[in-house]
């Protein structure tokens, strides 16, 4: 048994917050290029530019990616002979997040439903634990934008409606988005497991780095099939046409129900942001 | 790609009414910021018959929720945000004199033909380029509604904000028009 100090959680979210928020990940950044690349239009190859030359002074300057800087969304992978000690991990993990978006310049954008009142310190978090064997504490924190979660989906297919359900679903989604998500985006899907499972599944595979295979041979077939439909719809770089309307098809994937067919389409931005860290 | 064109605000007829939807356009002067709870307040006073916290005729909206600033600078990250939300509320706005609204995303087919009728344009930004944004604000200041942090009004002093005109007055849409022409069937 290893005895871990919540202030030392407190001090690893705080931290990830701010980097998360100012820090753009290589495989973003690479992705950006590639799509360079392959990007038709003069106005997308210039809208792509900017997307770099934004990550570039953020970093710089320290000063947050985009300007809406989330909902902090935490995965916490709990070691099962980790004992936590100094107070409760919740509240632990919330106090991180008050002093990295406090302390990180970045926007306290979470409310309250009816009024709209803001509850001034970017908490609560939405956490999701998983207890894994082992003595380490696993932290990734993942800011979600508004903009593209608006456009997210869950849906419970039948079962007859088989693979080319989820490719049509998935394709009219981001084709219903449009401009809306902030254009090119990640999608993350997810299937199978029950209504939230699949919601949570879709969120998860947008952790796996941008330009990685997806393990399952099939799945990976399936993500280039599906990001080959989307990008034939010429929405492109923020919706204002072109070839890039996304960088990538995550999916993941878990038996469900005999009958059921759950489906969850994640929409994330360009703005990709996380980072992680182990205890 | 066409030089783009340097607008002064507030906004004239003329210089609305030359825009056409895929111009890129420099602003600079004064803008106003709001975004969902300060176009309700708008839209509510205007309900009532009061006057708006500032004079509308001929300015532009930018749909920003900025993040704090940091000792140094005018305004944190002031990217776009999603325009459609505000959509039931810039009709009335429109009527009242406003000239020209900064977001990203798509128009309902009501602030579209509101643009035609009133001769107003809807200007694109960068959606999540809110660092590179908020180098070109020079000063900033909250004008009414504190209270909404994020949320408030401010008056921007902006210098060669770059944008790009989605909607003109004369109904041209650069979302359908360019998803048109890069579309493979």
């Amino acid at each position: 048994m290893r005895e871990v100090n919540v202030k030392v959680i407190t001090e690893k979210v705080r931290a990830l917050c701010m980097e998360a928020n100012t820090d753009l990940g290589e495989d973003v950044l690479h992705a950006f290029d590639r799509a360079m690349e392959k990007e038709e239009s003069p106005l997308g190859i210039e809208i792509l530019k900017e997307l770099k030359e934004n990550a570039r002074i953020a970093k710089e300057e320290r000063v947050a990616i985009c300007q809406d800087t989330g909902f902090a969304v935490i995965f916490l992978e709990l070691g099962q002979d980790v004992h936590l000690v100094g107070g409760g991990l919740r509240e632990a993990i919330f106090e991180g997040v008050r002093q990295g978006y406090r302390d990180g310049y970045l926007r306290k954008s979470i409310c309250h439903p009816f009024t709209r009142a803001n509850t001034g310190d970017n908490t609560p978090a939405i956490i999701h634990t998983e207890i894994v064997p082992g003595e380490k504490v696993k932290i990734t924190v993942a800011p979600k934008g508004g903009g593209s979660e608006n456009m997210s989906r869950v849906v419970m297919l039948t079962p007859s409606d088989g693979v080319e359900g989820i490719k049509r679903f998935v394709v009219q989604r981001v084709k219903e988005s449009g401009s809306n998500p902030c254009p090119p985006t990640i999608v993350g899907v997810g299937i199978g497991g029950t209504f939230e499972q699949a919601a949570l599944l879709g969120k998860k595979s947008l952790l796996r780095p941008l330009g990685s295979k997806n393990p399952d041979p099939e799945l990976d077939k399936l993500e280039s099939e599906i990001l080959n439909e989307i990008n034939q719809l010429g929405i492109g770089p923020q919706g204002l046409g072109g070839r890039t309307t996304s960088l990538a098809v995550h999916i993941l994937m878990m038996p469900c129900h005999i009958a059921s067919f759950p489906l969850a389409v994640n929409i994330q931005c360009h703005a990709q942001r996380h980072k992680e860290t182990i205890i | 790609m066409s030089e783009p064109i340097r607008l002064k605000t507030p906004l004239s007829d003329p210089e609305v009414e030359k825009l056409r939807a895929g111009d890129r356009v420099l602003i600079s002067g004064i803008i106003y910021t709001g975004r969902d709870a300060a176009h309700k307040r708008l839209f509510t006073l205007l309900k009532e018959g009061k006057d708006l916290p500032f004079d509308i005729q001929g300015q532009i909206i930018y749909y920003v929720g900025p993040t704090p600033a940091k000792p140094g600078q005018a305004l944190g990250s002031a990217g776009p945000t999603t325009s459609y939300r505000m959509d039931a509320y810039s009709p009335t706005l429109m009527e009242r004199g406003l000239r020209g609204m900064i977001g990203k995303g798509m128009r309902s087919d009501t602030v579209k033909e509101a643009m035609k009728k009133y001769k107003a344009v809807y200007f694109a930004a960068t959606g999540g380029a809110g660092a590179l944004l908020a180098k070109r604000v020079k000063k900033a200041e909250v004008l009414a509604y504190e209270d909404l942090g994020p949320e408030a009004i401010r008056k921007l002093e902006v210098e060669d904000l770059p944008v790009i005109v989605v909607n003109d007055v004369r109904g041209n849409d650069l979302y359908v028009e360019g998803e048109k022409k890069y579309k493979k069937e």
